[in-house]
């Protein structure tokens, strides 16, 4: 147990790479076979990410240098700087981490039943392993030029998933149009660990952090990397490929795409808060966060209350919950070099942007995986066509109002909590994003109150006469997010204090993570 | 003069980027959007290794060298992992073009119906 604990940061990475390149042979034995150790590799991965969530909350970070001769040892003897590659997992990563892995079971156990129609199904799970391995990897790594080999393996792999589906011309068009974002996206980051290495001769997080001298290499840097994640998380006004992209994708693999974009947002938290830290000039680069929360938040509400495809409707709301992280987040970073505001109001906008992130995760997930599960009963994902299915589809009918319930914020779901959170703290940092914030979330009210009239309730429309409930895998990979969203709606403070806490302490303490790897050893 | 010298690659950078943004831009035939990636690529790349390059230096190999003067290797390796990541790139989105292609019969995005932003 101690040396699976030592080792699992990298075996939460590994383990989904192998169990990527097995399933395409597995596959020519036995579908069954197949579909099982697909499962197993992310129930295993889950493990792995919870025996290290409970290490990190007990026992701080955790971080793992590849071929050093003991897993601890990040910089070598004699040598100032490390020059390894080094994995640094902290309280912040591994809640990300937690969330890629149990929306990726979910969305596993979902697809067995779901990708039964289609083929060439070896490849689909092997693109779904390599997503969570990329997603992982992005989370875990305290190395700049990894977090750019990351990102490239969970574009790729999105993309292919997004476009898995060629016999439609759209789910193509969808995916050319995330690989060709992703792209530019990354070859900005690429040039600014170019800049970082050109003058400081460092590619470790953690290093930098300590050397860097906000240069004006530094500020290209920084609004190079700020612009490539803004793209990838699908913020306003960079969030063209998002409705076309999730609207498209299978199944299951909408709300990891999602997910996916999430990581990215995790990756530019870490770079304003830890690379960068008080070195910024944090009012105004928190105010830029601000306002493409803002921006994210109004648009993508507005776009989404007219959509009569389920999907694209559900795509535009994530983009506009999103908003509401970088709102939370975005307030932090801008007192961030003010102690006593941040102590006041900060850290409470912070725990609540953060503590978003994962209910969102959670209900986002649901309510794609509810809309896929309609897509998949009826055939169609148009809102005008369907009606009246809430009694022949209960379970998903039950799911479905859990998931609009709590993105809408109504107590006691976990929306409520954390948008509570962010109304209160962001209050007193300025009143007039608090307004913004609650109209919103009355518009999302407004258009999932929208679908589920249109798709539930009513009269049966003739197009839906004889639709069934669907296969129960798919209702379990949407009963453990709404088992998930239930229980922390229930104990929200529980998950406040356990989980998001030592989050916020994680990021807002940039001298914890530079001792994980720059201590101790000078 | 050698200073002079020395910025030469970095002017080379700037016009491949200048280049390769100019084509993402401005053009909306899909292969010329290929296209202009892989020149903002070969930008970065050369960016990468031009850090790296040192005046007179020599092949960074420990065993009997012969020069003290080294150039950088880590950007080399840099480069090269991002060679690779590019070439996967280039191939799979020219492959998704190929199947648009057989579907609608043209490669202009301006012609695209179902992307609507």
């Amino acid at each position: 147990m101690d040396v699976l604990l030592a080792h699992s940061p990298v075996l939460i990475i590994a383990i989904p790479l192998l169990g990527a390149f097995l399933t395409p042979l597995i596959s020519r034995v036995s579908d069954k076979g197949r579909d099982v150790l697909v499962i197993a590799t992310l129930v295993f991965v889950e493990f792995l990410v919870i025996i290290l969530a409970v290490d990190i909350y007990l026992g701080g970070l955790h971080i793992y240098a590849l071929g050093a001769s003991s897993p601890l040892l990040a910089r070598p003897e004699h040598h100032m700087a490390p020059v390894r590659i080094v994995l640094e997992v902290d309280a912040m990563s591994i809640l990300m981490g937690f969330i890629s892995a149990t929306v990726s079971l979910a969305a596993a156990i979902y697809s067995v039943s779901f990708m039964r129609r289609d083929t060439g199904k070896d490849k689909f799970y092997t693109l779904l392993l390599l997503l969570t391995a990329g997603m992982m990897g992005l989370e875990f790594t305290g190395d700049m030029f990894n977090l750019f080999i990351f990102l490239e393996i969970l574009s790729l792999s999105g993309a292919a998933l997004a476009s898995f589906r060629t016999g439609f011309v759209d789910a193509l068009e969808g995916g050319f149009k995330y690989m060709f974002i992703s792209a530019v996206a990354s070859l900005m980051i690429l040039f600014a660990v170019g800049i970082f290495y050109g003058q400081y001769n460092l590619l470790n997080i953690a290093a930098l952090a300590q050397a860097i001298q906000y240069t004006t290499l530094d500020k290209i840097a920084l609004a190079l990397l700020i612009m490539a994640f803004i793209m990838k998380l699908a913020g306003v006004p960079l969030h063209m490929w998002a409705p076309d992209t999730y609207s498209v994708a299978p199944a299951g693999t909408t709300p990891m795409i999602y997910v996916a974009s999430q990581a990215c947002m995790y990756a530019l938290f870490r770079v304003c808060f830890t690379l960068y830290g008080v070195t910024l000039n944090t009012l105004t680069i928190g105010w830029i966060v601000i306002g493409i929360g803002l921006l994210s938040m109004f648009v993508g509400v507005t776009m989404a209350v007219y959509q009569s495809d389920i999907k694209r409707l559900m795509a535009y709301h994530a983009v506009s919950q999103s908003g509401y992280m970088l709102l939370g987040v975005g307030v932090g970073l801008a007192v961030l070099s003010d102690s006593q505001a941040l102590s006041t109001y900060g850290r409470q906008a912070m725990g609540g942007g953060i503590f978003h992130i994962i209910n969102n995760a959670m209900y986002k997930g649901l309510l794609f995986l509810t809309a896929e599960a309609l897509f998949y009963a009826l055939g169609t994902r148009d809102l005008n066509k369907m009606g009246g299915i809430g009694g022949n589809m209960r379970y998903t009918c039950v799911f479905f109002m859990i998931g609009a319930l709590a993105i809408s914020g109504i107590p006691p779901f976990n929306g409520f909590a954390s948008k509570l959170l962010i109304y209160e703290s962001v209050y007193q940092f300025n009143p007039m994003l608090s307004v913004v914030a609650m109209m919103v979330s009355i518009m999302t009210l407004a258009s999932f109150v929208k679908v589920f009239q249109s798709a539930f309730t009513g009269p049966i429309s003739p197009h839906v006469r004889a639709v069934k409930e669907v296969p129960k895998p798919m209702l379990g990979g949407m009963g453990i997010l709404a088992a998930i969203i239930v229980f922390f709606s229930l104990f929200p403070g529980l998950i406040m204090d356990q989980i998001v806490e030592p989050a916020v302490e994680a990021l807002i303490n940039q001298g914890t993570y530079m001792n994980g790897i720059m201590g101790g050893m000078s | 003069m050698t200073q002079c010298i020395s910025n030469i690659p970095f002017l080379a950078v700037a016009a491949l980027i200048g280049t390769g943004l100019s084509i993402i831009v401005f053009n909306r035939n899909l292969i010329k959007l290929v296209m202009g990636i892989t020149v903002l690529e070969a930008g970065v790349n050369l960016f990468l290794v031009g850090l790296g390059y040192r005046q007179d230096g020599g092949v960074p190999i420990y065993t009997n060298a012969c020069h003290t003067n080294m150039v950088l290797p880590v950007p080399q390796a840099l480069t090269l992992t991002s060679i690779v990541i590019g070439v996967a790139i280039t191939a799979f989105m020219l492959s998704m073009i190929m199947v648009i292609y057989r579907h609608t019969g043209h490669i202009d995005a301006k012609r695209s119906r179902t992307l609507k932003g």
